[in-house]
């Protein structure tokens, strides 16, 4: 097979696979059209999950300004929203790797084109294209980096990752308009279909065109394109594969072969996932004692309760799942417990129950104080639980006493609970 | 006549102005937050993050391939038996490698109850099952060529079956 000959053609060029070329490049691109903004969506809706605007406690980008303007008080329905929005959240943004690598393989050549600036315009998009490429590998990797637990970042994971993605997308926006007639126009140039019917011996390279893509000086083909294409799904599919099960659960969370949350951690009514043990955060047998007590405050009355105590008061079952930001999940565990509303009417507040301020025996780490909303609080089934799963809870899963709400961010259902503020947020 | 004027001096249209200057003044909402902290520390990993892709990761991949077809002259019909469980095997480690090097070994297994030290072995039996496979095919491939004393000069590329 002899290479086209085209202007330019023979010139030296590190680039020459024949592969490239704006047909590829759109493939990835559309790709990746569609994944991305359900990464952003997904993204902002976990902001909201939190009720950032409801309490300083609960937002950690503070200084969000109008990049709020879409907060809405989170839902306690249906219960399982959050455990599909974070794993979708999570488990596409792992599966979507391989396509941005290779869309970012695929147009490698222009990084080197000459001259490096041809007008204000040009330059004004490389610059914007410097922020497409770096702020979407920082988002990305910021995001795979804090679902293994290694904050090697330069600062807390919230801020970094919610700022570091508005950064990105208005850079995506801006680069998605611009170049949508030219994806539309690349896609249209060749027929899907033949090219996946295409085997190697048949490759030949995309015709030269004003992209800068096409390799003025193509090797011969070693791989098709729909031998290419099929790479990339695979890697998409092994992501898949040994990340998926554990924001699935069940027999399959062991199918999840390389991530974090792969296998329980025990066996019986407390052998779901933990997403910090009693003694990750200090958390000692004496904390969970005899002398433990639960505080009640709602206005100016304070109420102090033993476990005996709560353990006497009407006691419910709720069915729900633990969702966490980091994209694993559990399946529904039963609970029981005493429901927040009717801990609200214990200091008076019963009717219209307002929301609650929750705080934990923790003595460090993030959200050992939380703030839930009225309507978290008046949800039947948002308990204040002290057992699961027909058991008592275990040190890890909070004993004596957490919370549990329906469809809240798993970090919000504090756990070792020792005091409940009615009508304050912080 | 204007337009034509401000297309030769800018380089393109008022409107590729208009949204890249809308996007510029998004960026820089946002931006001024996402570096307000260690403002050096960030930038350094955003520049950084698009350095070390372009200019480190890439081209050591690709040199990489380069220097796998290079092992053979022609194009080799067993290359992509090596190219892509060696792809797949290095995107399983890129994407999680630090679970894989244990590299917080502690702080996970103090937050999960679970073990650390399943990560390095489950990649390493990953990585060899996906060669194994490949070769297992390359095997039958060549056998079938061999039996069927196929005429064709150039077998399809595995990866294409």
């Amino acid at each position: 097979m002899s290479p086209p000959s085209h202007p330019g053609s023979g010139r030296r060029t590190p680039w020459r696979s024949p592969l490239r070329g704006p047909w590829l490049t759109s493939v990835f691109g559309l790709l990746l059209l569609v994944g991305i903004p359900v990464l952003f969506v997904t993204g902002l809706l976990s902001y909201a999950a939190y009720n950032p605007d409801l309490s300083p406690v609960n937002d950690k980008t503070p200084d969000k300004g109008l990049l709020g303007f879409y907060l809405f008080s989170w839902p306690t329905n249906p219960s399982w929203l959050y455990r599909v929005t974070q794993g979708v959240h999570v488990t596409l943004g792992i599966v979507l790797i391989p396509v941005l690598l290779a869309k970012l393989w695929s147009v490698v050549p222009k990084l080197f084109e000459r001259p490096p600036v041809r007008s204000l315009a040009h330059g004004l998009e490389r610059l914007s294209l410097l922020a497409l490429v770096g702020g979407g590998l920082f988002v990305f990797a910021t995001g795979v980096l804090n679902v293994q637990l290694n904050y090697i970042f330069p600062g807390s994971f919230y801020p970094l990752h919610f700022y570091g993605s508005w950064v990105f997308m208005a850079a995506f926006v801006v680069h998605a308009v611009l170049r949508f007639p030219r994806m539309v126009r690349s896609l249209k140039g060749r027929d899907l279909r033949a090219e996946l019917r295409t085997p190697v011996s048949r490759t030949t390279p995309e015709p030269p065109d004003e992209t800068g893509l096409v390799s003025p000086d193509p090797a011969p083909p070693t791989i098709s394109r729909r031998g290419a294409l099929g790479m990339v799904g695979a890697g998409s599919a092994a992501l898949l594969v040994v990340t998926a099960g554990q924001s699935i659960g069940g027999p399959l969370r062991e199918t999840a072969l390389l991530a974090p949350h792969n296998r329980e951690p025990g066996r019986g009514p407390n052998g779901f996932q933990i997403n910090k043990t009693a003694a990750a955060v200090g958390i000692t047998a004496r904390d969970m004692g005899a002398d433990w007590r639960l505080v009640l405050r709602g206005g100016d009355r304070e109420l102090t309760l033993t476990r005996q105590e709560v353990l006497r008061l009407p006691q419910h079952g709720a069915a729900l799942p633990i969702a966490c930001v980091e994209g694993w999940s559990t399946p529904d565990q039963r609970w029981e417990g005493v429901r927040l509303a009717d801990l609200a009417a214990l200091v008076g507040l019963g009717e219209r129950a307002p929301g609650v301020l929750v705080e934990s025996l923790q003595q460090h780490g993030s959200f050992r104080t939380v703030a839930l909303r009225d309507n978290q609080v008046r949800d039947p089934r948002s308990l204040l639980a002290l057992k699961v799963n027909g058991a008592e809870l275990s040190p890890d899963h909070g004993y004596p006493a957490r919370i549990i709400v329906p469809n809240a961010p798993g970090v919000q259902n504090t756990k070792w609970v020792t005091r409940l503020s009615f009508g304050e947020t912080e | 006549m204007r337009r034509f004027g401000f297309r030769r001096g800018y380089g393109d249209s008022p409107w590729h102005l208009l949204a890249l200057l809308c996007s510029f003044a998004l960026t820089a909402y946002a931006g001024v937050r996402l570096l307000d902290g260690d403002w050096l520390g960030i930038l350094l990993w955003i520049v950084g993050a698009a350095i070390l892709h372009d200019l480190v990761l890439l081209p050591l991949y690709a040199l990489a391939d380069r220097a796998l077809s290079a092992a053979q002259p022609a194009p080799a019909s067993w290359i992509n038996h090596v190219r892509v469980p060696a792809f797949l095997s290095g995107l399983l480690l890129l994407v999680w490698f630090p679970l894989i090097f244990g590299e917080q070994k502690r702080r996970y297994e103090r937050s999960t109850g679970l073990s650390a030290d399943v990560f390095l072995g489950r990649w390493l039996l990953i990585s060899a099952a996906l060669f194994a496979a490949s070769a297992l095919w390359l095997g039958l491939r060549l056998w079938r060529a061999r039996a069927g004393r196929a005429p064709r000069p150039s077998p399809p590329a595995p990866s294409e079956s």
